[in-house]
């Protein structure tokens, strides 16, 4: 049952990431974001990690893809769709594309990949991150708190006029 | 698990770079626009707390111990790269202060994101998990990206930092890939831990394969190692200069200082696939950067070909994986950033008025009306280009020992002749101020700072030619490797 | 495997019952909607069909059905009939995690009934990201009708809706503060015992966390004052200004039930749910529930006809410099308080 599931939800993120970079037009390949990052976010709670599940859809999809497409369409980039991206560049893109996913099959096919954990099936809950978060992750947690003010700084300092 | 008092005073150097940062950012309020240096003030006098701090944590019983479970080493190696990364931020801020006046962009937070990113190196200095190495990384390198960019006005400055903010989130993203993947491998993200499975030899070899490139593609990536030094021309000559200076000396420090232990310490048992990327990595630094360093004729750019090419020298230290190899890349990155400081004040005392001082032919007959500043400047192109007496010629000399050591007699020659191609770049400047009529008038560019930076770094490099042993014991004894 | 099926069949019945509830919803609610807006303006609001106009629902739903369906020529076209789904479709999934009561147990048989579909444990978070997606709908219906109106009111809604949502997600960690669980049965358990057990009474902090939710609640379901995306005076209507008939229902639907959703939360985050305040009242817990509800969904109704509607900069200074501010402190106070 959860194996039909899990194809499910996989199939249609590895869809919609096609559609990411095959549709024209980029309000539409926004969509098709939205819709991947709600698969993946499925894939988690097959995972038994409902609080990622979560904080994806909230995250990804509930403020960073609502960002894109307030840019998308102030930029109304209709007319520009993919002129940003010259033709003669695309050989790179073709040519490394089937590199690293042949490489990838046969890494992941491959052995020696130990499994991780307990396997439990019980979900990990909100109580058992936090405290993870606060014991084991404290000092990469706090880096982190660090590394957010100064990116907020960054950006205010970015888009601030400051001289005439 | 409960962290107690010895977990904080184990990172009360970064608490207090990180915190006064914060504080400065409600300082800044309070300090009208034409006095905007003495946030920058302010800022030197915490890093040196924090240097006080650093020196007082190496008498008390948390050195050489690890803390937050294992994620934070507090050791020699971590002390001598924080100590690097301390004086390029104090003599770079040194540097700003007539400089941002110069440009007008004398803000607070230029000095504020400034210590962010200091702070970042610190973390990369000591990070012992991977985990802590990606954070401290980011956070190096986020402020860096908006001060590339703070001269709003300016068209290259913009176009570097986004070259720049682009490749660099692509780098992490394969970084970040290669980190993965060693998690999947290894189920730890901890440098010993990862060590231990590797050694035990059951790990899948093409997937580790894989891994290895990826981190080794997002390391060269920061510290501008040929193929993935695309960024650095443009970030280095559009970032206001006394910024070009700090990251060309700062965060290549840190990087080497988190490859160092990421490639000894973690990824040690997987030396034979590692070495030979490095390898390659060096030898393609080595011959782009100093090949291409001929033709330029902005010296910024010029540069930063030039510091492409001892990456890659530098990188050659850690591709013989013996102590020896480490400590000589330990003392490389002291010298170099003693030196590049010294060139780019230099530079920055080039920069009053209408004169950019940014062409190589600017500096045209420097040596007639200005025969001090020359000889400064010369002393650190000879450091640059390895000319003994020089603390450069020591570094390298340490370099290729370490490498002949090892029996890689063909790569120390390669670099060997390297250094002769380089000569030519740094020596044809000397020939410009020595041998040429002057243009016009020069104007320089007096302050302070720029003094102290000159005097620091000259005393440095002339000292450290002559009498190099103290530092390479420093570096020998810290150099915990095998 | 007899169990489990009993308990897929429940959850069938239970998902059947709410989708019928919430679907039918808007019925009553436009009424009472139109009828306060009479009293209150000195008017007797829709008294035709039927006695008291009680009809009239009935009589605007086949209007709508059989209005014509307008898809603009410019349009696009496939995202133009997505959108008012794409609405909708968050709005219901909301009600997946929320409990309208404990338990009862089914005479005769003796077997307990939950009153909710999933007591997830991360409920709080889900809730606050699903009804966060019904924007989509908005941003993308405004942008697919090709009018400057429309999108206009779906770049509006974005903004509005990114810069209410962080108030209202740090008013949800302070009730998670509070009541220690993101799990809403939990939340509601933790205030019983009578009005002064309640969240909205947990002073200082709780009066406070409770006006930071409601105005950020009322934001975020786009109601008067803070309806500036479908703002009739400078957007003639905003992002649905090319819709018509079943279409335009959709999305009234979708608020509609966005309205009940913020009601239901404000009820279970501050007012103790289903809990009795005085403790001595013979009702069953799931009046006292529908109550409170129905006297917020009033509240929403009595500030749309009562206050005008704010300037766009206004509606981000309160959200930006006030809400934020304020939550921040609430923050610091509450972990203080709970320490």
């Amino acid at each position: 049952m959860e194996k039909v599931f899990f194809l499910i939800f996989a199939a249609v993120a590895v869809g919609s990431a096609l559609a990411v970079v095959t549709l024209k037009n980029p309000v539409h390949s926004a969509l098709a974001l939205i819709a991947c990052l709600l698969q993946v976010a499925s894939v988690f709670v097959l995972l038994r990690s409902p609080f990622l599940a979560v904080v994806q859809v909230f995250i990804y999809v509930g403020a960073v893809m609502v960002l894109f497409l307030f840019v998308v369409m102030v930029l109304d980039i209709r007319q520009a769709r993919m002129e940003a991206f010259p033709q003669k560049e695309r050989w790179f893109v073709y040519a490394i594309v089937p590199v690293i996913t042949v490489e990838l099959l046969t890494v992941i096919l491959g052995k020696g990949f130990p499994r991780l954990g307990p396997g439990s099936t019980e979900a990990t809950t909100v109580e058992v991150l936090g405290k993870a978060l606060f014991t084991e992750y404290l000092f990469p947690f706090e880096v982190v708190s660090v590394l957010l003010l100064a990116a907020m700084v960054g950006a205010i300092i970015m888009v601030k006029k400051r001289w005439d | 698990m409960i962290f107690g008092i010895k977990d904080v005073i184990a990172v009360l150097p970064e608490i207090t770079v990180a915190g006064a940062a914060s504080c400065l950012l409600l300082v800044d309020f309070l300090i009208p626009r034409e006095r905007k240096s003495a946030v920058g003030v302010l800022a030197i006098i915490f890093v040196i707390f924090a240097a006080i701090f650093s020196i007082f944590l190496m008498g008390t019983d948390v050195m050489g111990t690890t803390v937050f479970a294992g994620m934070f080493a507090v050791d020699g190696f971590s002390t001598f790269f924080k100590y690097v990364v301390y004086a390029a931020a104090v003599l770079s801020i040194m540097l700003s202060f007539h400089y941002v006046k110069e440009e007008g962009i004398n803000a607070g937070e230029y000095y504020i994101l400034m210590l962010f990113s200091l702070s970042g190196m610190m973390v990369m200095a000591s990070a012992k998990d991977l985990l802590t190495v990606y954070v401290g990384l980011e956070l190096m390198s986020l402020p860096v990206y908006v001060l590339v960019g703070f001269m709003q006005g300016d068209v290259r400055s913009n176009e570097g930092a986004m070259k720049y903010v682009i490749l660099g989130a692509f780098s992490s993203a394969i970084l970040l890939y290669g980190i993965s993947l060693i998690y999947g491998l290894t189920g730890s993200t901890g440098l010993h831990a990862v060590a231990a499975v590797l050694s035990s030899g059951s790990v899948n070899q093409g997937a580790l394969n894989v891994a290895v490139i990826m981190m080794v593609a997002g390391f060269a990536f920061k510290i501008a190692g040929v193929p993935f030094h695309m960024w650095a021309p443009d970030a280095y000559e559009g970032a206001p200069t006394p910024i070009t200076a700090f990251m060309s000396v700062g965060p290549k420090a840190a990087a080497f200082a988190v490859i160092l232990r990421v490639f000894m310490e973690g990824l040690g048992p997987a030396y034979g696939k590692w070495q030979i990327m490095l390898a390659a990595v060096a030898v393609a630094s080595l011959a782009y950067g100093n090949l291409t360093a001929i033709a330029q004729r902005n010296i910024k750019r010029m540069l930063a070909y030039s510091s492409i090419g001892h990456a890659g020298y530098a990188l050659l230290g850690l591709v013989a994986g013996t102590s020896e190899g480490v400590s000589s890349v330990m003392y490389y990155m002291a010298v170099y950033a003693l030196m590049n400081l010294g060139v780019f004040a230099v530079i920055i005392m080039m920069r009053k008025g209408g004169q950019r001082g940014t062409e190589i032919d600017e500096y045209a007959g420097l040596a007639k009306s200005h025969k001090g500043l020359a000889l400064v400047m010369l002393i650190f192109l000879f450091a640059l280009a390895g000319v003994p007496p020089t603390a450069g010629f020591v570094a390298k000399f340490y370099v290729f020992m370490a490498l002949i050591h090892k029996g890689m007699v063909g790569l120390a020659l390669f670099a060997v002749l390297m250094s002769a191609v380089a000569a030519y770049f740094y020596i044809r400047i000397v020939m410009l101020m020595y041998m040429r009529e002057p243009v016009k008038e020069f104007e320089l560019a007096h302050s302070r700072g720029i003094y102290y930076v000159l005097a620091i770094a000259t005393a440095g490099t002339v000292i450290l030619g002559v009498y190099p042993g103290f530092l390479i014991e420093l570096a020998q004894k810290a150099s915990l490797f095998p | 495997m007899f169990e489990t099926t009993v308990e897929v069949i429940i959850i069938c019945i239970k998902v059947g019952v709410a989708g019928m509830v919430l679907f039918s919803l808007p019925i009553p609610l436009t009424w009472v909607e139109r009828k306060v807006a009479g009293h209150i303006q000195v008017r007797l609001g829709p008294f035709r069909v039927g006695p008291h106009g009680i009809l009239q629902p009935v009589a605007d739903m086949v209007k709508m059905l059989l209005k014509e369906d307008v898809i603009p020529t410019k349009a696009d076209k496939w995202l133009f009939m997505l959108a008012p789904i794409m609405t909708m479709v968050p709005a219901f999934a909301v009600f997946v995690a929320i409990p309208v009561g404990d338990k009862f147990t089914l005479p005769f048989i003796g077997k307990d009934i939950t009153l909710y579909m999933s007591d997830m444990n991360v409920a709080v978070v889900y809730i606050l990201a699903v009804s966060g997606l019904s924007i989509y709908g908005i941003i993308f219906g405004g942008w697919a009708s090709n009018s400057k109106y429309a999108v206009m009111g779906g770049l509006r809604s974005a903004a509005q809706m990114i810069s209410y949502e962080v108030a209202m997600s740090f008013a949800a960690v302070g009730v998670v503060m509070l009541s220690n669980s993101l799990s809403l049965v939990e939340i509601v358990k933790s205030q019983s015992g009578g009005l002064f057990h309640w969240n909205f009474l947990y002073l200082p902090v709780g009066p406070v966390w409770f006006m930071i939710f409601f105005i950020a609640g009322l934001a975020e379901v786009n109601r008067i004052p803070f309806d500036l995306p479908e703002d009739e005076g400078s957007l003639a209507a905003g992002y649905h200004v090319e819709y018509s008939g079943m279409r335009f229902a959709f999305f009234m639907l979708a608020e509609y039930i966005a309205m009940v959703t913020i009601s239901v939360l404000a009820v279970i985050f501050f007012l103790g749910g289903w809990d009795d305040p005085t403790g001595v009242i013979p009702l069953p817990p799931i009046l006292w529930f529908v109550g409170k509800v129905a006297a917020f969904i009033y509240l929403f109704m009595w500030i749309r006809f009562t206050l005008p509607r704010y300037r766009y900069d206004q509606l981000m200074t309160i959200g930006w410099k006030i809400l934020i501010p304020v939550s921040l402190v609430c923050v610091l106070v509450t972990g203080l308080m709970r320490i």
